[in-house]
């Protein structure tokens, strides 16, 4: 059962409060009743489902109700940092290997 | 006396204090705290059950929950019986009753056995490879047997008496294991300041000090010092300490499931007492001291009751007092077995030898074992065991020599060495490493925020434990967040440090043997079996696994699982860590069904939400039908009518007269602010910037793809204010739906959405007579047809309580619903029904309701429609504007497939016996006499019988359908078929639609 | 029209009782409510026509002369008044841009009150109800079971749980489920 921090809230909470809404960082053409087929379906249809590292979002549907963005490691369900819906994408040089291995994971890989 | 093999003062229960009990019919005394294993070994009893799939004897094989062997059926009462309890977990109460299984006629003369002597058919894969062929065989005479043949124990077919309870709990920090680790880890958390939970599966705290009797902590004797230290925790403030408690799901971001068995152990459970109570507990830092479980020595015949692990003797004897045997024969690879033998030897019993498979075991406890006088083999092994319902000798012979000796024993202890319980690091996703020096898998790298202590982290030193389980438990405070001083001193003293260990097959059960010594005793599952699969092109330990069943069982492969990996080591000739490790996995061991679901049955199941009109439709006899969580009164039937009857009069009385129907579980949604046209202009087809204030419209709501995901009356309020409708079924997710677009992809928008279905009690009035019946009950609204015409919508009082009236109709009549606040709902109802039935109008369910929408040929969402429909395959196209520059769906429905000819359009069906009703689901076809697989052209979506046309109505998405008007088509059914008539206009009563405007 | 009959209220949760001596549980006195949302600039105004100051700080509520002002996300509050004063009408004097939809009927009310109401609550709420964690007027949207809830914490030992009405049984149950467990 996930804890997941929501961005409004500024506290983890349990994943039944939540519901996962897909990928981030799709935007809707501003266009949309004029694009080709092609964009289309690469806007709808086409998704990446990463092993590892994915940008995606959440409602905190049971809680504040607010939509926000996670990224996340879909091997270990590690969150890296999750922030508000509108905020540009982290790059992920800010996050990974920066904090990753908390000082406590790295005594006890040296322990033994 | 509490059976002839207690010793008199020995072991730690009170003789004073006894419980009697019954096992396969024979009444037996135990003592207060005793296992049914302990119990019945007291009173001589080996023999507990019959394998899995050979049905050979088996017994005792150890003192806890890894228990493969000894399997009962208890009882309580006639209500409350459990098959498959391990003997060595489940505690003596007085009155039980338990019972063997997996037997017949009889424990000690049971047929099955003769699988035993069949046994080289039933080798391993012997279901994959035997009941292939012929196909039809499998239904009706493999599966049939195996059904009756597989499986241990009798699940009980009467419902659980017993509740069950659940609670969610947080803690900084969660100790599993009550050993000497846990304890010291326990305690430094504690005094550090931290929330501290401490848990253990046993009755008392104290782990492998229940038989390592040798051990001093603080200058005391081991177990003495825990139960000191346990109580010391329990008094503190900031500790909860659970016992009887299972920690046996380890999940993700530090989610721990515990499994606190609350009565199973009590002759009289407390009235309120759950029999088990679910822990889902979140701990900032988790600390596993889970210990490790001695491995069993694998030869043949090593499944004969009476061999069991040393550990377990020495439990047996130490803890409850009971000697599992007069002449006790040890086959050790590991220095531990040794101070089993001490003890025995200590208290009067017989110790004929000590055979230890090692050239060289460690140099104290020989010297221990030859200054008491036991004689000890070395570089030998036992070949075999005589004996069939308890072992009588064991025969034994020098490494690599062709002598040997029988020795008469009437009971053997064996160890293999210490396996470490690593099953919760690994089901944390922690990855485990490969200590070659040890042999041993320990843990490797963390996945989440846990420490492993002591035993089960490969640390056998009892001080280096508790140094180590101190450090841990301040150092996870702390990262907890608590700022006390953990600090605490503990000493420990053991008599003998041990070394030693073998994993695999012993001498005398080598890859040149094909004799039974088994590694899965719940399974059945060999030596040979191991390399049986490797022979047949098993390489990967997850495919041997399931080739042999290996550690399938419910024990799950405590005891067999790095044995079967290293046979199949051996036997590819890789090292034990290149074949890898088959994964941990929840639960531990076995959770039931109700501690799973605990408080979520009967009421608690799913919440049943009832409208405020519910009472009365209760009182008034209607029968109700689920419409996702809400039940609605489905018809009222009179007395002597059945449902066909009740609707029938419904429809016609509606039409005739009027009906009041509740329609309050309609979903609302409020619109408010300045851009809520705007807002609805995007999620809508349809346009609602022109839509006046007091008035209300149709909408229909399609995904981004282009197909109808919902559709509702809309009214407006005021300029900034509509009163959305939604379906029953769909309110939740059209709210999220308008959320989603709201938030993420226009949230410059000033509109809030807020969900009002349970606001309003929604009342219909439909029929001639609805605006007389509700006419003396309004205030405020002048309801005349010119001031008030179809799809009108006014606030003002009904009953002296504010409303919102719509004049609208779902049944093609004159029609208005009636939204008061919810409160007030049952009283409105109840002023509207005085006026309604001395007019002769009735109130009607949701049969009725679907049986007036569709003689109007209105479709409902969800039924009519599948999340593969466009408003123009539901000749709706009317509803999307064709100005707007933009809305939600606005280019899927440009996608070539649903501009396509040809596609399922929805039309009417005509049966042509006007008597008979289609079945809803029923395919359509055009050429009844096609062969099969015929070309199905589509499915009935809605069919009834309409007593207000006089005959059968239907609805259906056919294939180019809106094409096809006149044509005669056939749905085929089992017994005949059924030709029809399409008809593109839908609308069965009233074409003209006079009715509503009047 | 002053000679018709009056519609009376029932409540869903009329006449119920439950729990156990360390946690009992009633419904609470019918209250007005509304769902208020608003952008951060209205908050002052509406604050001001409310009477009661609009807490920003997530999970934390105010109070004043027995109205209530509960922090549900970052522009929504539930606004509950004792008195059944008409609130929509009052947030409509601030002049200020808002939405407030009356939810009096749509919510009632369960009163968890005693030395182990949190424990009670936890049989079906993931939430930590640790005085530390869950203090004496903080609040949350949150979930009971399979229903969602409003948490409000009005005291030590007391909880009002809002919930919808079609739900108020279901959670009633539960909790009073978990108030028996929690006296063991």
């Amino acid at each position: 059962m996930l804890l997941i921090y929501c961005p409004y809230c500024e506290e983890e909470r349990n994943e039944l409060e939540f519901r996962n809404g897909g990928d981030a960082h799709i935007a809707r053409p501003t266009n949309i009743a004029d694009i080709t087929d092609e964009e289309f379906e690469e806007y709808f249809f086409i998704r990446q489902n990463p092993k590892g590292l994915i940008y995606e979002r959440w409602r905190h549907v049971h809680g504040c109700g607010k939509f926000f963005n996670a990224a996340r490691d879909t091997v270990s369900d590690r969150f890296y940092l999750s922030y508000k819906a509108g905020e540009p994408k982290p790059d992920p040089a800010t996050f990974l290997n920066n904090g990753n291995e908390s000082a406590l994971n790295k005594d006890k890989g040296a322990s033994k | 006396m509490s059976g002839a093999n207690r010793i008199s003062g020995w072991g730690r229960l009170t003789p004073a204090k006894t419980a009697r009990f019954t096992f396969d019919g024979k009444s037996y005394t135990a003592l207060e705290g005793d296992t049914v294993a302990s119990a019945l070994l007291a009173n001589g009893v080996h023999l507990l059950g019959r394998s899995f799939k050979y049905h050979r004897p088996r017994g005792i094989l150890t003192a806890g929950p890894e228990e493969p062997n000894a399997l009962l059926d208890v009882s309580r009462d006639a209500a409350r019986r459990q098959p498959n309890v391990r003997a060595t977990v489940q505690e003596v109460f007085d009155g039980m009753v338990t019972s063997s299984q997996n037997r017949w006629p009889s424990l000690a003369l049971d047929i099955g056995a003769v699988n035993d002597l069949m046994s080289p058919f039933f080798a391993a894969g012997f279901y994959y490879k035997t009941f292939m062929w012929p196909k039809k065989a499998w239904e009706k005479v493999y599966e049939p047997f195996i059904r009756k043949a597989a499986g241990l124990g009798e699940a009980p077919k009467e419902e659980d008496p017993d509740h069950y309870a659940g609670r969610y709990a947080h803690t900084d920090v969660l100790v599993v294991g009550a050993g000497v680790a846990g304890l010291s880890a326990a305690l430094a958390a504690a005094k550090s300041g931290a929330k501290v939970m401490l848990v253990d599966e046993q009755p008392e705290v104290g782990g492998a000090l229940h038989y390592d009797t040798g051990v001093k902590i603080n200058g005391k004797d081991g177990f003495t010092w825990a139960q000191e230290t346990a109580a010391e925790l329990k008094a503190m403030d900031n500790v909860t300490v659970l016992s009887r408690t299972t920690a046996f799901g380890y999940y993700n971001h530090n989610m721990i499931a515990l499994c606190e068995r609350v009565t199973d152990h009590k002759a009289k459970p407390g009235k309120n007492e759950p029999r088990e109570r679910l822990w889902q507990v979140r701990a900032k830092r988790v600390i596993l001291a889970t210990g490790q479980i001695e491995r069993h020595m694998v030869f043949e015949n090593n499944d004969r009751p009476g061999v069991m692990l040393a550990s377990a003797g020495r439990t047996f004897l130490n803890h409850f007092g009971v000697a599992v045997g007069q002449k006790v024969g040890i086959y050790t690879a590991h220095d531990s077995a040794y101070e089993a033998a001490f003890d025995l030897k200590r208290a009067g019993i017989s110790v004929p030898a000590i055979v230890d498979s090692r050239e060289k075991p460690g140099e104290a406890v020989l010297a221990q074992a030859r200054a008491m006088g036991i004689e000890v083999l070395t570089g030998h092994a036992v070949l075999t065991v005589g004996g069939k319902l308890r072992v009588n000798s064991m025969t034994v012979g020098r490494h690599a020599g062709s002598a040997t000796r029988k020795i008469a024993i009437d009971a053997l202890l064996v160890s293999a060495g210490w396996t470490p319980s690593v099953h919760l690091f690994s089901q944390s996703r922690g990855k485990l490493r490969w200590d070659a020096e040890t042999q041993r898998f320990l843990p490797g790298t963390y996945a989440q925020d846990s420490l492993s202590v002591g035993a089960c982290n490969g640390t056998d030193d009892l001080q280096a434990t508790i140094e180590e389980a101190l450090a841990a438990g301040e150092l996870m405070a702390k990262a907890a967040g608590a700022e006390g001083n953990g600090k605490i001193e503990i000493t420990g003293e053991a008599p003998f440090s041990w070394t030693g260990g073998m994993i695999g097959a012993a001498e005398g059960a080598g890859p040149d043997t094909t004799v039974k010594a088994f590694i899965d005793f719940q399974h059945d599952v060999c030596a040979k079996d191991i390399r049986l699969a490797v022979r047949e092109g098993m390489q990967s330990i997850e495919h041997i696994k399931r080739f042999t069943t290996n550690g399938m069982a419910s024990d799950q492969g405590k005891l067999s699982n790095m044995h079967g990996l290293a046979i199949a080591a051996e036997m590819l000739g890789k090292d034990i860590p290149q074949v890898g490790l088959t994964t941990f996995r929840q639960p531990y061991t076995p959770v039931t069904f109700g501690t799973i679901i605990n408080h979520s049955r009967g009421d608690l199941f799913d919440p049943a939400r009832k409208t405020p009109i519910h009472p009365w439709a209760v009182a008034k006899g209607a029968e109700f039908e689920d419409v996702g969580n809400w039940k609605r009164a489905w018809y009222y039937a009179k007395p002597g009518e059945d449902m066909h009857a009740a609707v029938a009069r419904e429809c016609k009385t509606v039409r005739d007269v009027a009906g009041i129907f509740d329609a309050s579980t309609l979903g609302k949604i409020e619109v408010v602010g300045p851009d809520a046209a705007k807002f609805l202009n995007l999620m809508y087809t349809n346009a609602w910037d022109t839509l006046k204030p007091g008035k209300c419209r149709y909408g229909i709501m399609t995904r981004e793809d282009g197909f109808i995901y919902d559709d509702g009356v809309v009214g407006r309020m005021a300029e900034d204010r509509f009163h959305v409708t939604t379906t029953t079924g769909g309110a939740p997710r059209v709210l999220q739906h308008m959320e989603d677009y709201l938030q993420t992809e226009f949230p410059d928008l000033k509109v809030w959405l807020t969900s009002t279905t349970e606001q309003w009690a929604v009342i219909a009035v439909q029929g001639p007579k609805a605006r007389e019946i509700i006419a003396p009950l309004v205030e405020g609204i002048d309801i005349s047809n010119e001031a008030f015409p179809h799809m009108s919508v006014a606030e003002g009082k009904i009953c002296g309580v504010p409303t919102r009236l719509f004049r609208m109709s779902f049944t093609g009549e004159l029609g208005f619903e009636i939204n008061v606040p919810a409160d007030y709902g049952q009283a409105v109802w109840e002023a509207v029904w005085a006026r309604a039935e001395p007019m002769g109008a009735c109130p009607y369910g949701t049969e009725t309701m679907h049986v007036l929408r569709a003689e109007k040929g209105y479709i409902i969402v969800g039924q009519d429609t599948d999340g593969t429909v466009t408003p123009d395959d539901a000749s709706l196209n009317w509803a999307v504007s064709k100005k707007k520059p933009d809305f939600v769906g606005i280019r899927g429905l440009k996608r070539p497939d649903l501009v396509a000819p040809g596609r399922k359009q929805l039309v009417g069906l005509l049966t042509k016996d006007p008597n008979g009703v289609l079945e809803e689901g029923a395919q359509v076809v055009a050429d009844p006499n096609e062969p099969k697989p015929m070309t199905m052209l589509g499915h009935v979506t809605s069919s009834y019988w309409s007593s207000n046309c006089g005959r059968s109505i239907a609805m259906a998405l056919i294939a180019d359908g809106k094409n096809r008007n006149g044509k005669t088509l056939y749905v085929p059914m089992a017994d005949r078929t059924i030709a029809v008539e399409v008809v593109t206009d839908m609308v069965f009563f009233d074409k003209e639609g006079g009715r509503l405007n009047v | 029209m002053s000679d018709l009959m009056q519609a009376t209220r029932r409540g869903v949760l009329d006449g119920m009782h439950g729990g156990s001596a360390v946690a009992r549980l009633t419904p609470a006195a019918p209250a007005s409510r509304i769902s208020l949302r608003a952008p951060a600039a209205s908050v002052e105004a509406l604050s001001g026509a409310l009477a009661v100051a609009l807490p920003v700080k997530p999970k934390t509520s105010a109070s004043a002369n027995g109205r209530h002002a509960l922090w549900i996300g970052p522009d929504e509050w539930l606004i509950i008044d004792e008195s059944g004063a008409d609130l929509v009408a009052e947030a409509g004097k601030s002049g200020a841009l808002h939405s407030a939809a009356d939810v009096s009927h749509r919510n009632t009310a369960v009163i968890v009150s005693g030395p182990k109401a949190d424990v009670a609550i936890n049989a079906g709420c993931p939430q930590d109800l640790s005085l530390a964690i869950f203090p004496v007027g903080a609040c949350s949207r949150t979930l009971v079971g399979k229903a969602e809830v409003v948490l409000y914490r009005t005291a030590a030992d007391t909880f009002r749980v809002e919930v919808w009405r079609s739900f108020a049984a279901y959670v009633f149950g539960l909790i009073a489920e978990g108030a028996e467990d929690a006296a063991l």
